[in-house]
């Protein structure tokens, strides 16, 4: 099984220990992973600004990058839904294809791919997940509160096998955190007032780390919680699936 | 070009192809199916109304009397309660029963999942008399409550009526910071008699 | 009639002001949101009552044309009088038509957002006729002078003490007096005598019915058959979506809608007009106003399956922190963001941004109308038809070229995070809207690019 790594630019450039701990992670699972250097962006910046006409740079470069691989995985939703939703190119549609069909989130790539029953990870701390909108009605990672449907979480199902780990319930376990790309400087003011309420709910029951399987929404709650000077951290699930056992 | 033709055309010109959008099948698989009057009286009070179990309409004369302001004008469509209400109402305006403190009503049936009953026109002699009353009372038969909208649908089927209303409840408003207040504009009170 | 000239992040940002009353607005609207969670998942068969709904209603755009044709056919022999507007000033001018008529000088409304959408009351205002609102919600924000901020719950941005400071002025309650219950008794009265006095009755419609010619109009306060059952004139506005095919695809409706809304089992009234009464006429006026161009605007002709419930508003996290009034449009929130830009692609172009596309509106809606997909769409359509500043469009050509260039990308990452390092206020200042009430991440040393090369063999 040949898995290329998909690091998104953001986390390339601002939270590298996520990219490694994603990397350190997958090759504990005796997986070869590829992480081509030339990768950039996923496009989504562009596309959700109305700019999709300008992502064909980004496709062709993602396609020169990842075709090779049977797998790519990437620890953001966002990107993932965006590639699986957007990913074209009329040169090389066979391969976008394919790569649209093959591109994983990381904790949906652990649970249905690898199929992994076991984590072997310690974090003995209360934890709040933080549902990405992308990752959870997008890619469906866990059911959501609109739906009449049986409930699952493929974060949950891995978080609740890490040792000491204390997984705390929230009042509103899948709204937005008002990320949303541009959106967070468009719409400043919306933006971080939904931010502040993401936080505080967490905060009312006792999270020492909120976590999550999109760093972007963790860096915008991260920094209101640094602007409050909070003790509480952001961590990605990345991290804890791949904290050590003391 | 008239605007009928104008719009018809645009719509024509525009709608996509009805080959692709057959109609679903009704009815659909629903829960409720073995519920009935129980879970009617559960949710009609749940919205505000009120339930009385009664065995025969003696039962519903005595507790129109004990219950209701006899000075105010009591009005009913039913022979049987003549005695306690107005049966000939004159054949004046509708806006002449402004003053009806009770307005004692037939419903053809009601509806378990939503506590709902439906009426028409045939039931009503005016179509303002349930709004316009301070008090609503409907009659209906135990036998007579379906399980959902489904079956209210299928029992209502073509029948033809000028007006036709199902009435769930007392006239309420929650306009106000949703706090929840019976008697919007119509009555500030429902009460649904259930015949055994 | 509009001095509208704030977009949605302006007027968003003047609502987040008073931080303590938006706490109020986004936990008020929740509450109802979890109304309808509670309505609808008592319901085992409910994401089967909205597949049946969608496609319902996807057959209805299907075959509008012959619908409307049957339904017209239909209400005609029922002795309904049917009017066609091709927009909102025709339908207007067909309202006032019918009160010149009748000699009538006031009439009595009902809840009806295609009015709030035509400006009816202002049009007739000119036209020396009176309108009184007739549902609460709609009364208080006229009497404020304000439109509804939502289609459901038009005054839901309004709190009890200045309802009953505005009563106080308007309906003679005592000073001071906000207590809903007493508020509400003084409503009643005031338009109990409306009712009494009203020739004209005006009503939305909820849904018409094609094979019966029959329309249903719902209520929880009466206000609508109040209106009509006192009136002799009895005229109702509909869009030309609102058409259904047959009666029993009312009970699906009739499902899904009320629990959508405010999680009720259903409204207290859900009546249906088939014929004017002895002596009364009844007028239907079908109204068009840019739904057949939607219609014919594939990516976006589903927003006409909405049926009105307003259930995507309470659940958009963007909707319970700006406000209704931040969309300055009748239908606001997420279906009003991608329903506005058809009437007025400028006016109108903020809309669909203002969303974080998080997708609860497409999840909610009981008829399963691609909300969120539609509004990534309509900001596609409107960079394209040159509705977004020059700014913004060199920004993201600027972005482009950076990310689609691996050596400039990582040059201007590296560059950017040491500068950033160096100098934080390039930054952290007051420019930058991120760094208003959140600081930016701390640059780390390396990139993960960098680190693995030093640490890794490249593959």
């Amino acid at each position: 099984m040949k898995v290329g790594l998909f690091v998104p630019c953001y986390v390339d450039q601002f939270y590298p220990k996520v990219a490694i701990a994603t990397l350190e992670l997958l090759e504990k699972q005796g997986l070869t992973v590829g992480v081509p250097p030339r990768q950039t962006c996923c496009g989504q910046p562009m596309a959700n600004s109305g700019f999709e006409h300008l992502t064909g740079g980004c496709n062709s470069l993602f396609i020169e990058n990842f075709a090779q691989y049977d797998y790519v995985v990437s620890p953001s939703g966002s990107c993932v839904l965006h590639l699986k939703e957007h990913l074209h190119d009329p040169k090389h549609e066979a391969e976008a294809g394919h790569l649209r069909e093959r591109i994983f989130e990381l904790t949906e790539f652990l649970t249905d791919v690898l199929k992994l029953d076991t984590v072997s990870a310690r974090f003995p701390y209360r934890v709040g997940l933080h549902q990405s909108c992308h990752g959870q009605r997008g890619l469906h990672l866990s059911q959501m509160s609109e739906l009449v449907a049986p409930p699952f979480s493929k974060p949950v199902q891995l978080l609740s096998q890490v040792d000491g780990l204390e997984l705390i319930d929230l009042d509103r376990p899948d709204e937005c955190c008002g990320f949303g790309g541009t959106f967070c400087v468009l719409e400043e003011a919306v933006s971080a007032k939904m931010g502040k309420d993401r936080v505080s709910d967490h905060l009312r029951h006792g999270a020492e780390y909120i976590t999550g399987a999109d760093m972007s929404c963790l860096m915008h709650l991260e920094g209101l919680l640094h602007r409050q000077k909070s003790p509480v951290k952001v961590v990605h699930i990345a991290e804890i699936l791949n904290s050590n056992i003391q | 070009m008239s605007s009928r033709e104008k719009m018809l055309a645009a719509i024509a010109r525009n709608k996509p192809n009805a080959d692709l959008y057959p109609l679903p099948v009704l009815p659909l698989p629903h829960s409720f199916v073995d519920q009935g009057v129980e879970r009617f009286c559960q949710v009609l009070q749940g919205i505000g109304g009120e339930v009385m179990r009664v065995t025969d309409m003696d039962a519903i004369r005595q507790y129109v009397e004990t219950h209701y302001d006899h000075t105010h004008r009591i009005v009913t469509t039913l022979p049987e309660l003549a005695s306690v209400a107005e049966l000939q109402w004159p054949n004046t305006p509708p806006h002449e029963l402004a003053n009806v403190e009770l307005a004692l009503l037939r419903g053809h049936f009601g509806v378990a999942e939503n506590g709902s009953i439906w009426v028409t026109e045939s039931l009503l002699e005016h179509r303002a008399a349930p709004y316009i009353c301070q008090q609503l009372a409907l009659i209906i038969r135990k036998a007579d409550i379906v399980p959902t909208m489904h079956e209210a649908y299928a029992r209502i089927g073509n029948e033809t009526y000028g007006y036709g209303t199902f009435i769930a409840g007392p006239s309420k408003t929650a306009d106000i910071e949703q706090s929840l207040v019976l008697g919007a504009h119509g009555p500030k009170g429902m009460i649904a008699f259930i015949l055994d | 009639m509009n001095t509208q000239t704030l977009d949605h992040p302006e007027l968003a940002d003047r609502f987040n002001k008073d931080e303590a009353r938006v706490d109020w607005h986004d936990q008020t609207l929740w509450w109802v949101r979890q109304k309808r969670d509670k309505a609808a998942h008592a319901l085992p068969e409910w994401e089967s009552l909205r597949e049946a709904a969608s496609q319902i209603k996807h057959n209805v755009l299907a075959n509008l044309d012959e619908y409307l044709l049957q339904f017209e056919a239909n209400a005609q022999r029922n002795g309904i009088t049917v009017h066609w507007a091709a927009d909102a000033e025709e339908h207007n001018r067909i309202v006032h038509q019918i009160l010149t008529e009748n000699g009538i000088p006031k009439m009595v409304k009902s809840k009806s957002m295609l009015t709030e959408e035509c400006h009816l009351n202002e049009y007739l205002a000119e036209h020396g006729i009176e309108v009184i609102d007739s549902d609460l919600g709609e009364r208080i924000v006229q009497l404020a002078g304000e439109p509804p901020s939502h289609i459901v719950l038009p005054c839901i941005h309004w709190k009890k003490e200045e309802i009953g400071v505005l009563f106080h002025k308007h309906l003679g309650t005592e000073e001071g007096c906000a207590d809903p219950q007493i508020l509400t008794g003084a409503a009643r009265l005031h338009l109990r005598d409306t009712f009494l006095t009203r020739r004209a009755a005006l009503t939305g419609v909820n849904f018409a019915v094609a094979e019966t010619g029959e329309f249903v109009v719902c209520t929880n306060e009466g206000n609508a058959d109040m209106g009509a059952h006192l009136a002799d004139v009895h005229i109702a506005s509909m869009g030309v979506e609102k058409i259904i095919p047959r009666r029993e695809h009312l009970s699906v409706f009739l499902r899904l809608l009320t629990r959508s809304a405010t999680g009720q089992p259903i409204t207290t009234y859900s009546s249906h007009f088939a014929k004017p009464r002895p002596g009364q006429t009844m007028h239907l006026i079908l109204v068009d106003n840019g739904r057949s161009i939607q219609l014919g605007r594939e990516d976006f002709r589903n927003s006409l399956k909405c049926i009105r419930c307003g259930a995507c508003m309470n659940t958009c996290p963007v909707y319970r922190r700006s406000g209704g009034h931040s969309y300055h449009s009748a239908v606001a929130g997420p279906i009003g963001a991608i329903l506005a830009p058809n009437l007025d692609m400028a006016k109108n172009a903020d809309l669909p941004f203002a969303s974080t596309l998080c997708g609860s509106c497409s999840n909610v809606c009981p008829v399963k109308i691609d909300i969120h997909q539609q509004l990534y769409k309509w900001r596609q359509v409107l960079v394209q038809e040159g509705h977004v500043t020059a700014a913004k469009t060199v920004s993201m050509q600027g972005m482009t070229t950076v990310l689609s260039r691996p050596g400039l990308f990582h040059l201007a990452g590296s560059v950017g995070r040491r500068l950033m390092k160096w100098f934080p206020s390039l930054v952290n200042n007051r420019l930058n809207p991120w760094y208003k009430q959140r600081d930016m991440p701390a640059p780390p040393s390396e990139s993960f690019s960098e680190w693995y090369a030093k640490n890794r063999k490249p593959s």
